[in-house]
């Protein structure tokens, strides 16, 4: 093969590993029984581990987290399974301008967002609460559900919708038991999408989670102020592991559909 | 499935079924996205306007803040390391996502592997990607002890909390984004332009030139507005692991927010915003890039 020549597998190799390295360097860490960060560890255990799964001060900020992503993923899914269904058949200027405006936080670096956001909701006395976080979150994640609806929606072959309302199906039975069913990978999807982008946000969070409504990627930007202590490594394994299942479940479900 | 695309003529009367239709198509659109329209207006494009507002009317209308930013020291310079960091790092991802992009496409049976590897860190937040590399390039980091092991340097040096650290994760943080559209447009070609090059005599780095380079053109193009758009904005990295005084636009506008100076922080918003949206509208200009890049967008 002639790419082949070209690019050694060494090559490709190293930069993989340079890609892979970090994030099991972290993972080994965080099995460390040493008190201090050095690789590799001189012994093993579960110490940090038992120092995260002991401490509130990690535990609530965990729940916190927990919860508001699970409210931005019912939140930003309807919203955006909705406006994903009816966003093709809009008006071209108003198409544009939805299109634009929901795609855009995408494209907004995240630091204007979250200034803006902060100063908007500090006037509505919003500020250090999880309504909060579960409003901001939900904007950021919406695109994630729109885009991945749309793409499933189309996939699917008009005539099966046109099938049903000829057959007599109302608009609202067509939609349950012809379309829903249909772009369902979609949704699933972009709830995925939703749940980790509000799940892994920090920089909304640094402005407008307060003492109230600290989250994990909050809480681990504070200690890394003061310290890098192994604990830190333990709750990244965990966020990655997380994150990695949710993410290959989308990768899979996107894969499969569409196949 | 054709039975059903064919719906039998006297099932129902077409006549019923027609004024639905055609309700539908005219007012359910709207009325589907107006909640997700409405909601995005006022918790995020209003709260933004209105802050991005500030720059224009504080204390009275103005464009004082913006003809202020010319004789500006504190932000030429943090403008000059914005652009200068992304820049690098954009090259530097340029330089190791292509061979990535070309072993991932030719590769058969280490594909999925490669896949894997490329998705895990892109998966993994910019938080615990940052702090990885806090982890690594420390001062009794495993790069530091590695470079005295080899016998490189006699005592740790100092590379965390510089640019060279930012410059570092940041690569490692946007590779993806980088390789991505590259193995899409890498994949797009057809496989006998290149046989019918080499069989014509063209020597591999002839074929790569005359051949797969032009036709990857679109994916390194998408590739590369979308990693320059996405570090321009950076924050967290450059917080975490660059040096305290290399100061990047989003780290002065989160100062200056913390000086509760708005009137300056939203200049400084605008400008990266306006930035990145010049950069962003010139790119879909470009022919092939507007595709690529929403390939890589989902």
């Amino acid at each position: 093969m002639i790419l082949a020549r070209l690019v050694p597998a060494g090559v490709v190799g190293l930069i993989l590993f340079f890609l892979a390295f970090p994030i099991v360097v972290v993972t080994v860490v965080s099995f460390s029984e040493a008190t201090y960060l050095t690789f590799p560890p001189p012994a093993f255990g579960f110490r940090w581990y038992e120092a995260y799964f002991s401490s509130p001060d990690w535990l609530n900020p965990t729940w916190v987290s927990l919860w508001v992503a699970a409210a931005v993923v019912v939140l930003a899914t309807s919203l955006g399974t909705l406006a994903a269904l009816g966003i093709a058949r809009l008006p071209k200027a108003l198409r544009i301008f939805a299109t634009g405006l929901i795609l855009s936080p995408l494209i907004v670096p995240g630091i204007v967002v979250a200034i803006g956001i902060y100063y908007a909701y500090s006037h509505y006395g919003l500020v250090g609460t999880p309504i909060a976080m579960v409003l901001a979150h939900t904007c950021l994640a919406v695109p994630f559900v729109v885009t991945s609806v749309t793409a499933s929606l189309s996939g699917i072959d008009p005539r099966l919708e046109q099938a049903s309302l000829s057959l007599g199906a109302t608009p609202g039975a067509t939609f349950w038991q012809v379309t829903l069913p249909l772009i369902r990978p979609g949704v699933l999807v972009g709830a995925l999408f939703a749940f980790i982008t509000s799940f892994d946000e920090l920089i909304v969070a640094l402005f407008i989670s307060g003492t109230g409504a600290v989250t994990l990627p909050r809480r681990m930007w504070d200690d890394l102020r003061f310290q890098i202590d192994p604990t830190i490594a333990a709750v990244s394994t965990l966020t990655i592991v997380l994150t990695v299942i949710l993410m290959g479940a989308a990768h899979l479900l996107r894969k499969r559909s569409a196949a | 499935m054709s039975e059903i695309a064919q719906p039998s003529p006297i099932a129902v009367p077409l006549g019923s079924v027609r004024p639905l239709l055609r309700n539908w198509r005219r007012h359910v659109p709207l009325l589907l996205v107006a909640p997700l329209l409405i909601y995005m207006l006022v918790l995020y494009a209003l709260p933004v306007l209105a802050m991005l507002l500030r720059s224009l009317n504080d204390p009275t209308w103005t464009l004082s803040h913006y003809t202020a930013l010319f004789e500006d020291v504190v932000f030429a310079k943090t403008f000059w390391i914005t652009l200068n960091t992304s820049v690098t790092v954009t090259l530097g991802c340029l330089v190791l996502g292509y061979p990535v992009a070309m072993g991932l496409v030719r590769a058969k049976t280490t594909a999925p592997l490669i896949l894997v590897v490329i998705l895990l860190p892109f998966w993994t937040s910019v938080l615990v990607r940052s702090y990885a590399w806090m982890v690594l390039l420390g001062r009794h980091g495993l790069v530091n002890e590695g470079l005295i092991a080899l016998g490189m340097i006699d005592r740790p040096i100092r590379i965390l909390n510089t640019p060279l650290a930012t410059q570092i994760a940041m690569i490692h943080i946007l590779l993806p984004y980088m390789i991505l559209p590259i193995a899409n447009a890498l994949r797009q070609i057809d496989p006998s332009l290149i046989r019918a090059a080499s069989g014509l005599g063209a020597m591999p780095f002839m074929t790569f030139r005359q051949v797969i380079l032009p036709l990857s053109m679109s994916g390194v193009a998408a590739g590369t507005l979308l990693t320059f758009v996405l570090a321009l904005g950076f924050y967290i990295t450059p917080a975490m692991v660059g040096g305290p005084r290399d100061i990047t636009l989003s780290m002065l506008i989160a100062q200056q927010v913390d000086q509760l100076n708005w009137a300056y922080a939203a200049t400084l918003s605008a400008v990266l915003l306006v930035t990145a949206l010049v950069i962003l509208a010139v790119a879909r200009r470009l022919p092939g890039v507007g595709n690529a890049f929403r390939m890589s967008m989902r």
